[in-house]
């Protein structure tokens, strides 16, 4: 004979938070279980760090202001540039979700369906906090020296987990839409790649090409890249903070309800 | 949230089209208390569509859907809380373990997590899962991520099960064991509605069959009344030589519904598999006619769309037996 079933009768809007928490817990598993991925958050950004900073390092740092190695103006560009392809995992996990079946399951239970994507964007935002942790200590290891003070930083993990979040959100949208995982990974690869490296991530703007240069000024990564970069080096920050902050919270103010849409808008026809 | 009335489900004049894809033309269905109802058809019959929308899971056009009372469109949560489903894939978390994916999905159900480990536990003993319990579900063979697959939809014991082809893919003694399982929670009152393309399996477990074909409900009753419209279980026989044909056509006389003298083979329609075989066997020895071979046929879903449609089934289905065949090679 069965137990007797105890249900959870705490408010709505409670349960509705639980769900998320329950959400968070499971993708977070995922990236424990998920060996590959695991390689991914801790072993790219090291590498993609150090070889910057060894192949480009000594032809870059001629262009330079006096007084910066290249290793300290790397760092910020390096960031950014790892947790923007590191947010692209929501979009697979979402498609993944999706394509296996499980999300009918989920919505078939008397739970808030939209829990699915705050439980991967959470556990994407995660797992781009311990690979920026990664690559700070390995940077300190190679060199890498800050200035920077205990506002400057909490300031900088503020701007950066703001775009992380904001780059997540994004992630899920085409997470919705995407027809097949490897179509997810293509598609990122295709809209992340140029705006990382056409932005100041890994060279100054000055040397670009004209007509580059005026995208590569005002797209978003930049202003994050130059807010973060401003905070580390000790350099006046000027417009780049609350530019920085502005198309976050921009990116998010759209991407969130749109993925939400979408979403239920996908998984009921 | 338990109604009393008679039907747990009901559904009326259901319409569901795809752009001009007409899915489903009009489908009634009633289940009572705690019995089992078989769909049965094809592949593109309708019947997936069909219990996507009793679960919630897809929007339709027209018609009425009451499960427990509730209306699917108005009040989705409401049926939710009194239903469980296990559709055609598997839906369990491959990275969590069997435990983590009933004790998650039991919280989503809005059981406390004291509760919902408690009822893992005892689901995880009742489906021989415990062994397997610790490891992530990815490394589970077939049978046990459906077993895992109809645990997780009965964390909350809801009243109402949906099962959609659970059995497709499945090695014969896989298939045994869900059958047992689902005679078990027929057997606690649970009500069920199963999707098939197996008359051998509608037969087997349900109280009423409902056969749809295109969208639209072409035949409906229990399975004997079914079956009878159907046609009986059938003896092949053959026999080495015209002589031996000729005297055992005469020896088993109106028993015989179909004969080629060219085979030396005759057809026998049969009730009782065990008594008519013995029979007709025993008919034949006293005679001293040697049987070369024998076969009992049961009727399968091909006979039951050419009694009913007085076509063949779709060709597409014929392909989707193939594949689930296969499958199960």
């Amino acid at each position: 004979m069965p137990a007797k079933l105890v249900f959870d009768n705490r408010p709505r809007a409670v349960l509705a938070l639980n769900d998320s928490l329950l959400m968070i817990r499971r993708s977070c598993t995922h990236i424990i279980r998920n060996t590959d991925q695991l390689l991914g958050t801790f072993f790219q950004p090291i590498m993609f760090l150090v070889l910057f900073a060894l192949v480009f390092g000594g032809a870059i740092s001629k262009a330079l202001p006096q007084g910066i190695s290249y290793l300290n103006f790397l760092m910020a560009g390096i960031i950014v540039q790892t947790v923007a392809f590191g947010s692209t995992t929501t979009a697979t996990s979402v498609a993944n979700d999706l394509q296996k079946g499980i999300v009918d399951r989920f919505r078939s239970l008397p739970m808030n369906n939209l829990a699915v994507l705050n439980g991967h964007v959470v556990s994407d935002l995660l797992r781009n906090g311990i690979s920026t942790l990664v690559m700070l200590l390995a940077g300190l290891v190679i060199g890498f020296r800050s200035g920077a003070s205990v506002i400057d930083w909490l300031l900088i993990a503020g701007i950066i987990l703001l775009f992380t979040l904001a780059f997540s959100w994004l992630s899920a949208i085409v997470g919705v839409m995407a027809k097949s995982i490897e179509g997810v990974q293509w598609l990122m690869f295709v809209l992340v790649f140029p705006l990382t490296f056409a932005s100041t991530a890994f060279v100054p703007s000055e040397g670009m090409n004209p007509i580059l240069k005026v995208f590569a000024v005002n797209q978003p990564i930049t202003q994050v890249i130059e807010a973060v970069r401003a905070l580390m080096l000790g350099r006046p920050i000027g417009n780049y903070g609350w530019l920085a902050a502005a198309w976050s919270v921009g990116i998010l103010v759209v991407a969130v309800p749109l993925a939400s849409w979408l979403f239920r808008r996908r998984t009921s026809n | 949230m338990v109604t009393d009335g008679k039907f747990v489900i009901e559904v009326k004049n259901l319409t569901k089209s795809y752009g001009k894809n007409e899915v489903l033309k009009g489908i009634d269905l009633q289940v009572e208390r705690g019995t089992m109802l078989a769909l049965l058809g094809p592949n593109g019959a309708g019947k997936t569509t069909t219990v996507r929308i009793l679960s919630t899971l897809l929007n339709f056009d027209g018609g009425t859907v009451l499960v427990e009372g509730h209306d699917v469109r108005a009040e989705a949560d409401e049926v939710r809380r009194v239903i469980g489903l296990t559709g055609q894939s598997a839906a369990v978390d491959e990275l969590l373990t069997g435990r983590e994916n009933l004790v998650m999905m039991g919280q989503l159900y809005r059981l406390t997590a004291d509760s919902s480990k408690a009822r893992a536990q005892e689901l995880l003993e009742e489906f021989d899962l415990v062994d397997a319990a610790e490891r992530p579900v990815k490394t589970y063979s077939g049978g046990m991520r459906r077993r895992l697959d109809l645990a997780v939809s009965l964390i909350a014991t809801p009243p109402v099960i949906f099962l959609d082809e659970p059995t497709t893919g499945l090695d014969p003694r896989s298939r045994l064991a869900m059958w047992d399982i689902i005679n078990n929670l027929l057997a606690a009152g649970t009500t069920i509605l199963l999707t098939t393309q197996q008359l051998e399996e509608a037969d087997q477990l349900a109280d009423r069959i409902v056969v749809i074909d295109g969208g639209k409900v072409i035949a409906e009753g229990t399975p004997t009344a079914l079956k009878s419209k159907v046609g009986k279980d059938r003896l092949e026989l053959t026999f080495l030589d015209g002589d031996s044909f000729g005297r055992a056509i005469s020896a088993l006389g109106q028993d015989v519904i179909d004969s080629d003298a060219k085979d030396f083979s005759a057809t026998l329609g049969i009730q009782e598999t065990n008594s008519d075989v013995k029979r007709a066997l025993d008919t034949l020895a006293q005679a001293g006619i040697a049987v070369q071979a024998m076969a009992v046929h049961k009727p399968t879903l091909d006979d039951v769309f050419l009694s009913l449609t007085g076509r063949p089934k779709p060709t597409e289905a014929t392909e989707g037996q193939l594949i689930a065949s296969q499958a199960r090679i």
